[in-house]
This record gives structure tokens, sequence and C-alpha cells, in this order.
């Protein structure tokens, strides 16, 4: 079982977590105006490489915060774990 | 009870003055505390202990340890039987009963047997090439197979016994007990470091508990006692006994499968029968051992032949001689040992038979014993069924491919020792993902490269001797608790150990058979895989290593071929005219041994296997005769039955007084999200296909929810309860889902929006109060607010008191009668539920359960979750009203998909059976015509069916390809599984009231 770090509560065991998907997807700011092919991507296409990923975890089981872990989809290796930028 | 012939009078780690009885097979023996079951056997003279798998042929002791692929035994009795269990791990208790398995009527005499008689009929890959047509009567043939196959008997009364979970954090984890592994632990312990040990036997020494070796001039066991006494003082450590480190997983977690009572018939009170320790490490040192390979030769399976090491073991821990007169046959010096602790134990050792040219300075010292040392020589073939009588002996060529023939001859004996070398233990190292290697020097697969923080020590990286096991171990230890950040960690100095010079082992994969001759070499004893089985699938084409192991089943029985895997792989290599790293290896995965599922499921069992969530009112549904029903983790009540009261009279009376009177119900289960902030209405705006932004304080609202690929997510009601503050209510089923998808946009897409989603669900008691009367119940209740149509009307929101206590009223209705939802603060639930009931009274109110609110909103034709079953679209369920047309939303671009939009999409219809008396069947397919010939084209789906009380026949909804232009045709219901058909009228899904004239009353 893979050991998390949350940026806010440290390291977690996996149990904890959701998995959020890849955290380099981004949602068209202009849904209507995107093509169907743009639109199409964002929906359901979805990379799926070997070696380091970015990717979203949501620590459901604590302070229910999304963040970014850095991973390697190889050897599971935690290379990064980031807040998401705050923007107010 | 008859002595035991076979045990020596003084020596061994077992106790003569604990003498146990058992029985085997009915026969009521005896052995010694400290014997295992193996051992007491063998002490008794018992050499024939079960029969194999396939061929049914007699089988005894082959090892002292975890990798025994012959005894398997059926252990107690009734609700406690365990099959498949080790006679070479069960520890001997008083009162233990064992069994041969796999043999019928008993071991002697097996009917089975037969199998063995037509083997030739039998062979690799026999049942994929036998039973597989016709394909109908493989059920048939099954029975059958598994009847002669017949492992053990799984219990079939619950288990009696408690199990339990531990979660356990430490510095440095070390696997086995051995030297290297207490050298390990002691290194590591001494700096301060928090150590587990585990190790999977009684007592910790490992091999030298069966060997008679010496550490600075005295019995090893000495120093191993020292080193468990040393730790055991140590507060960070951790001690674990018949616990196996059965699991290695990612970023160092461990499973250690514990078995705190396995050597006792019944635990004590309150003691768990198994526990599994999750354990998270941050350094881990493997000391697995090694295990013994067998060697592959003509009848090698007849009972009497035994790994070379566990022949000693038995003499030396168990003082059991496990033979009056044997032979030894080996490829390396190990065995030479052996012989010569044998012959102290008073068993006549005739020959050691070496398949190397000149062994060296280990047959000088057998022969200085007065044992016959035999050079380049092979056992090819031994003589005897039950019981072994002979071992026949031949020269062998230089590289052991053919048998040099003309020197034919016969030992007798009833005990062979053999050793084909030795295989580390690299289970967990190959668990942790580490990449093995094959080396030469000892013909075996090695650790090689790290993955994981982990090293190995000892035998379990090919290092045999005991100096080196310590050494290595000392090292393991201090570097594992430097990595661990014990910086002053270091290696005590190496111990006196009496250390031989070794002679190069000589591989030896197969015997050779002599010129014409046929006999079973068998390389896998528990699942009967003979050389020739291997050859055989080699010629059928499956040269890959992963396919041989499946075509011949070889390594795949519960040893997962600790004794053949390599055997087989040299074998392969052989044949193939390769080297053995170049064919690959397969791959070890856990557990190592077999985990009770007992120890799996720990206490979650029974209503522990999930937290039950009760509502603030369930004493008081009980109380009332309330059956309950799972939702999720909540128990919600069903139905109320009166002393007496069938059960659907109950929910039908239930549903005609919500209609006629008043009832209420709990709905403290749907999910509550508090929602505050600047933007907390542009955010409902872009989660809610609906418009939040103009809805005014004081009034609530359907919203619906999209997933962003257009379907249907979740739906339920919010309500403005102040200029920047909603409270949005969901299904009780996705409360959780539609929380962390809250949590999503607000955190991930729209991080800029000044609005926080807290989830409230338990924090409120939720009554609903429904029916004609509803208002003159809530009235009698009320304080602060005026209930009346004009002062709360449909859809609004006022803040009062109910019983005197703070309250939330909310006109909405999920039955379409008059209806009000009443939130109070939890702990008041129970005492607010009753007040209203209590003031019901004089309007017949009744509580009403999740059934009739089922039926009630079958009734109005309003979806959950069969219909929201994640392909509907807001159109299917006709819902188009709802998707603004002003504002983005969640899952609106994906609306623009024309495919969302067909006609002959499956649309939410209503469903009436013609002769209105008919149930329609639940889950049926909805045809056009039943008797077309196959395949009929499928329409849609019945989503939800009961009968209607108020209107005295059966309905149902259901979707529909095109369903909504077919209102008025007939239609048919079918259902594989019980065979109904029941014509049914396409209407709309609203059955009763669909004005809303009543809810708006």
């Amino acid at each position: 079982m893979m050991l998390i770090p949350c940026p806010w509560c440290g390291e977690r065991a996996q149990v904890e977590f959701a998995y959020g998907g890849d955290a380099t997807v981004k949602r068209p700011a202009d849904p209507a105006s995107a093509s169907d092919r743009e639109w199409h991507d964002y929906v359901f296409v979805r990379d799926n490489p070997k070696g380091p990923l970015d990717e979203l975890w949501y620590h459901a089981a604590g302070c229910r915060r999304y963040f970014r872990v850095r991973r390697d989809t190889v050897t599971h290796a935690i290379l990064a774990s980031t807040p998401l930028p705050e923007i107010t | 009870m008859a002595g035991q012939p076979f045990r020596g009078d003084e020596g061994g780690l077992i106790d003569r003055e604990r003498p146990i009885a058992f029985t085997f097979n009915g026969e009521r023996l005896q052995g010694y505390a400290g014997d295992t079951l193996a051992s007491a056997l063998l002490a008794n003279g018992i050499r024939l202990v079960g029969r194999s798998f396939k061929y049914h042929r007699p089988r005894g002791i082959v090892s002292a340890g975890a990798e025994e692929p012959n005894a398997l035994v059926q252990l107690a009795v009734g609700a406690r039987t365990e099959p498949n269990a080790r006679a070479t791990q069960v520890e001997l208790f008083e009162g233990l009963e064992a069994e041969s398995q796999n043999c019928w009527p008993g071991v002697g005499f097996d009917v089975g047997a037969l199998n063995g008689v037509f083997s030739s009929l039998f062979p690799a890959g026999f049942y994929y090439k036998t039973f597989m047509w016709p394909a109908s009567l493989w059920m048939t043939y099954e029975h059958w197979i598994r009847k002669m196959a017949g492992l053990g008997r799984a219990p079939v009364q619950p288990d009696p016994d408690r199990y339990e979970h531990r979660f356990a954090h430490c510095d440095v984890l070390v696997a086995g007990g051995g030297p290297a592994g207490l050298a390990a632990a002691l290194a590591a312990a001494r700096s301060g470091a928090r150590v587990i040990l585990a190790d999977e036997g009684a007592d910790f020494g490992g091999a030298l508990r069966g060997l008679r070796a010496t550490i600075e001039g005295r019995p090893a066991m000495n120093w191993v006692r020292a080193a468990v006494a040393e730790l055991a003082a140590m507060p960070d450590v951790v001690l674990l006994r018949r616990a196996t480190v059965a699991g290695y997983y990612d970023h160092n977690s461990f499973v250690v499968s514990e078995r705190p009572a396995e050597h006792m018939a019944v635990p004590a009170p309150f003691q768990a029968r198994g526990r599994l320790w999750s354990v998270r490490a941050k350094e881990a040192v493997l000391a697995t051992g090694a295990i013994e390979r067998p060697l592959v030769f003509g009848n090698n399976d007849r009972p009497g032949v035994m790994l070379a090491s566990a022949a000693q073991a038995y003499a030396n821990r168990f003082a059991v001689r496990p033979g009056s007169r044997a032979v030894v046959f080996t490829n390396n010096d190990s065995a030479y040992e052996a012989a010569l602790d044998l012959a102290r134990a008073g068993v006549s050792v005739a020959a050691v038979i070496d398949a190397r040219e000149d062994p060296g300075p280990a047959a000088r010292r057998v022969r200085e014993a007065g044992i016959e040392s035999i050079p380049g020589h092979a056992v090819i073939n031994v003589q005897g069924g039950r019981k072994l009588k002979a071992a026949e002996v031949m020269a062998i060529n230089g590289d052991g491919t053919a048998c040099a023939g003309g020197d034919w001859r016969a030992i007798p004996c009833d005990l062979l020792a053999v050793s084909g070398g030795w295989n580390p233990a690299v289970h967990l190292f190959s668990q942790s993902r580490g990449k093995l290697r094959f080396d030469d020097r000892i013909a075996a697969l090695v650790p090689g490269e790290s993955f994981q923080r982990e090293r190995s020590a000892g035998a379990a990286r090919g290092t045999f001797t005991l100096r080196g096991c310590l050494a290595e171990g000392f090292r393991a230890g201090a570097v594992a608790a430097r990595a661990a950040g014990f910086d002053k960690a270091g290696e005590p100095p190496v111990p006196d150990c009496d250390t031989q010079a070794e002679t190069p082992l000589r591989p030896l994969w197969v015997v050779p058979l002599p010129k014409h001759t046929r006999l079973k070499r068998f390389v896998d004893l528990q699942n009967d895989v003979t050389a020739e089985d291997v050859a055989l699938a080699l010629r059928e084409g499956y040269d890959n290593v992963e396919h041989l192991k499946r075509y011949t089943t070889l390594g795949m029985g519960t040893d997962q071929g600790r004794t053949s895997n390599v055997s087989g792989l040299g074998i392969l290599a052989g044949l193939r005219g390769k080297s053995i790293p170049s064919l690959g290896t397969t791959t070890f995965r856990p557990p190592y041994t077999a985990i009770p599922f007992g120890t799996i499921a720990g206490r979650e069992i029974g209503h522990h296997f999930a937290p039950t969530r009760r509502s603030a009112m369930h004493a008081w549904h009980e109380q009332a005769g309330a059956s309950f029903i799972p939702a999720g983790l909540w128990f919600r009540p069903q139905v109320y039955r009166r002393p007496g009261e069938g059960m659907m009279d109950a929910i039908y009376r239930e549903t005609k007084s919500v209609r006629t009177t008043v009832g209420m119900i709990d709905v403290s289960t749907l999910g509550k999200i508090d929602i505050q902030g600047r933007d907390a209405a542009l955010f409902l705006d872009r989660v809610y296909t609906n418009n939040f932004r103009k809805l005014p304080v004081g009034k609530a609202r359907y919203g619906l929810m999209l997933r962003e690929d257009g379907m249907v997510f979740d739906d339920g009601t919010t309500t403005r309860i102040g200029e920047s503050r909603y409270l949005m209510t969901t299904t009780t089923a996705r409360a959780g889902e539609v929380m962390r998808h809250l949590e999503y946009c607000l955190q991930v897409l729209w991080p800029e929006l000044d609005a926080y989603a807290v989830s409230v669900t338990e924090e409120w008691a939720a009554i609903a109060l429904a029916g004609p009367a509803s208002r003159s119940v809530l009235e009698r209740v009320v304080g602060g607010v005026d209930v009346s149509n004009e002062g709360l009307p449909y859809m609004g929101y006022r803040e009062g008191t109910v019983a005197e206590v703070p309250a939330r009223i909310f006109r909405i209705s999920f039955s379409g009668e008059l209806a009000y939802e009443i939130n109070v603060p939890a702990d008041y639930g129970a005492a607010v539920w009753e007040a209203i009931h209590t003031a019901g009274r004089s309007f017949d109110i009744i509580p009403y359960g999740t059934e009739a609110l089922s039926i009630l909103r079958i009734e109005k034709g309003h979806v959950v979750s069969g219909e929201l079953n994640g392909r509907t679209t807001a159109d299917d369920l006709g819902f188009s009203a709802f998707l603004s047309k002003e504002k983005d939303f969640i899952g609106k671009r994906s609306l623009a998909r024309e495919g969302l939009w067909r006609p002959d999409r499956k649309q939410l219809v209503g469903l009436i059976p013609v002769d209105k008396k008919t149930r329609v069947p639940r889950g049926a397919q909805i045809v056009e015509d039943p008797d077309r010939e196959t395949p009929v084209p499928m329409l849609g789906e019945i989503t939800s069916q009961c009968y209607s009380p108020n209107l005295g026949h059966p309905i149902a909804l259901g979707i529909v390809a095109g369903g909504r232009a077919l209102h008025g045709r007939t239609l048919h219901a079918l259902s594989p599984v019980t065979g109904e058909r029941v014509p049914v009228t396409v209407t709309p899904n609203v059955f009763i009231d669909p004005k809303g004239e009543r809810l708006r009353g």
C-alpha cells in the first residue's frame, strides 16, 4: 500500500485517499466555444503514460483537500506532492 | 498407545517430561512437546502420510518446513477443521486429530491409485485435452474430477474463533529469525532502532534448530537463546513467533500472518487464533533462509525419500530416526553433514552417492566415519511402494546426461536422503519487485538489484556458511538501521564458527534414465508433474516458462513450487539447450504461505463488517416495530407492521394513510450540504443545470446535476436559507459522491470562487410530514411561523420552532401530497419526532417506511437510482425544461452531441398491465413482439414496479426506446429469469395527480 504525502496532513496510507485522475487535464475555459474534438478529449481521453505522471489525489478521510502528486506509474515512487494553487 | 520406536533416548529440542497424545487416521499415538506432527509421526514409524493429487501414489514426509509438498493433512473436526495443513509445520498439541487427504477409502488402500496404473492415459494437459468437449458435459466431469482429486475439506460450520488485525510501524523489519535474521535484529536494535523480528517457527533459530553447529565452541542454540533474550529485553523490539512475513507490497508495507493459537486445540478465552499485521517499515532485512532442492530420479516420490536437511533436522532437533538404514544422494557438500548426523543419531548409513567425480574433503570425513562414499554415481531408481526398500545406483557420465551403464547395484535402505543444492528463499525479495539473478556458483536464483528499501542476508542471498550468515546479518542490520536514521549503528564482531572448506556443487536437474527404461521422475510432487511431462509440454510447443507452468501445473500447488520451480527451469533449459537465465522465471506472488480467511477478515465479520449508521430516531423506530433495510451504511425503517399484520398489508396501509390522512417518515439519511460564500449562487449555477441565482431567500428549488459527459448524476432540493447561504440535499446513495464532486469543482475547476461546502448530514435530524392533514398536525407543534398556504407556500422555507426546538421548515414533497420537511439539530430529533407523532394522534398519523415511500414516489413518477442509472440524460427523463439556456453548467457542452437527442433513446414512461391485475416483473425486458424469432429486439427495461394501493392496480416505470411517442401502445414485459410475460400499456410516468394540485393545496 502506497504512502502518500498530503501537503496538509503529512504521510498517510493510501486507503485515506481517493484518486482524482490526471492533473494536467484542463477544462476548456469556455466550453460553448470548444470544438467537439477538444471537448471529447477533455471528457473522455486520458493518457496512460509509463513513468512520471502529475495526478490529483483527494484526502477523503482527512482534510478533504485535492492536491497534486507526481508519481512514477512504473515504480509507484512519489516524486513530489504540492497543494493546488490558491486563487483569491 | 504404542511407544515411539524411532525416537532416540536423548537430545533434541523436545520436552520428554511432557508427552502428548494425538490421533492420526484414527490411531492413538504419542509424541512430545516440541514435536511437529511430522516428527511425531516419524517417531512412531509412520511413513505413509497421504496420496498424491493426480495419480494417488503413496507419499510420505519430504521436508521439515514450509516447503512440504506431500504431507498435507486435514486437521481437527467440526467447525475448526482445516484442510491442507503441512504436517511439517503443525505443532503437536494434546488432542490433535489429523487425517490423510486425497484418499478413499483409506491411505493404505486407495481406489484412486488406479489412476497411477493407467497413468499413460493422464499426460500433461490431460484435463484440457480430454474434458473440453462437449462443453455441456464439463459440469458432470468436473464433479467426478473434484471428488477424485479431492484436496482437503473446508469447514461447513461458522468459525468459532476470533481473529484480529494490527497495524505497526518500525524502523527495521527483519523477516526470518535464523542466524542471519537474529544478527540483523541485534545490530539494528542495539542502535536504538524500533525493530520487528518475525519468524514462521514456534521459536527462533531457523536452520540452527536442526543442525549441530557451534558458535565459539558452544552449541549454536546457546547463542540463539542469548540473542533472543537480549532482544526481548529491549523495549523497542517486537518479537513475533509463529508469524510469517507473507507479503511485501508498495512503499515498504508488509503483511505478517501470525498464528498465536495454532498450537492449541482451542484458543484461550479472548485469544485470537490468527492475527494479521500490516507493517510499514522504513527499512527491511530479508533473512528468509534457503530451501533444499530434491533430486529428480525414478520413483523419487516414494515414502522414505526425504530432503537430506530434513532427515538431519529430524535427527538433531527431534531426536527422531527417520529410517533405520539410510542412503544419501547428493550433488553438493551439505548432505555429508546430514549423513554424519544421521549416523550419530543411530541410523545405519549405507552410502553417500555423489554425482560429482571428486567430492573432496567431505567424502573423506564420511569414509572416516565408516560410511561408503560413491562418487560419480546417481540413484536412478528406488524399489518399494508404500515403503522404500532399496536405492538403485549407477555411474553417470561427466555431464550427467546419460547413465554409464554396467555397474548397476541396489543398496537396501528405508531412507533415501537427497540434496540437489539449495534455493535461497527469494520470494519476498521478488514480491518487492527486486530483480533476481542466476548464480552459477550455487545454481540458483539469488537477489539481484533491489527495488525497495531492503537487503537480503544469509542463506536468502546464497550465503550458506554459519559464519557468513552471521557476518551478513550483522552488516545488513547495521546498514538498515543507519538508512533509517540511526547513524551510530555498528556491526558487532562475528563470533568464531566452525567452517569447513567446500567443494562446489554440480548441477543435476534430472537424473538420466538407463537405456530401455521408463520411470516416473517427479519434478513437482504436489501436482504430480514429471520430467516426462515437461518434455511433452515442450514438444507440444509450450516452451515459455509461464506457458509450461500453466500447461503442466508445475509449481501451481499449495506449495507454490518451493521445491520444484527451479528444477523445472533447469530441465526446460537442458531440453532447449539454453541457459537458465535466458529463460526467465515465473513470478513470485504473495502470500508466501496461505493466510487463513479468518485472519484476513479479522474482526470485520457479521454486523462488524461495516459501520452502522443510525438516525437520531432509530430507537423510536425499533420500539414502534419497524423492520429495517440497509441503505448504504444507514439502516432505514422499511415498514412498521402492527401485531398480526402482514408485510404487504402494512405497506399498503401506510401508503394509503399518506394519501388520505397523514404520515411521517425519517428522512435524516438524505445528504445535506451547507454551501456558503459570496459566490455560492454562482457556484450552484455551475453545478446544477437550472438557475439558482434568481432563487429568492426563503425558497427551495428542485435541482438537477449532470456529469461532465452529459448524463444525469444526482438530484435533490436546494434551499436558499440566507443571502449567500444554501442548503443542498442529495440522494442517500450519492451523498458522498456529490460532496466529492463539489470539492473537485471548488478546489480544482474554479478555485477563484468564494464558496465553501461542508457536509451537515449528521448535524440534522430530518422528518417529512406528508398527507392532507400534515398542515393541521404541524400547526399544533410549530412556533413563530405561519404555515398556512399563504404564509408558507409550496417550495417555501421558514425558520421557527417545532416542539419548542429551533427548526428549519421546508414546504417540499416527495410523495406528491401536501408535505413539510422539518430539520432539527440531531440531538433533538427523537424528542421532536415524538412530539409530532403525539400531536398527530387525533389525525390518525402513522409512521411510514421506505416501502411505502417507494410506492408513493412511483405513483408520482419520481426517479431514483433505477432511472438515474448513469446512462440517462435529462431529456430521457423528461427534464429538458431544467436545462438552462442562459448559462454554462457541468455537462452542458456534452449535450451538444446530437446522439444525446436521438428520438429513439430510451425515455422514461409509465407502464400499466393491460389486465390491470398482473404484477409487472422486476427488472423485466420490454419488447414489442415476444413471439418473434430470436433475437427479439429489446426496447427497454422495467426500472421500478409496484402494486399501487391508491389506484388499485399494478404500475411500473421503465425506460423505453422512443417511449414518449408510444403512449397508449401495448408492449410486453418479459422476464427471462422467471418466465413471466405481461402485456403492458405505455402511459405518462405520473400516475397520480399529474397537475400537482395536492401538493400545492
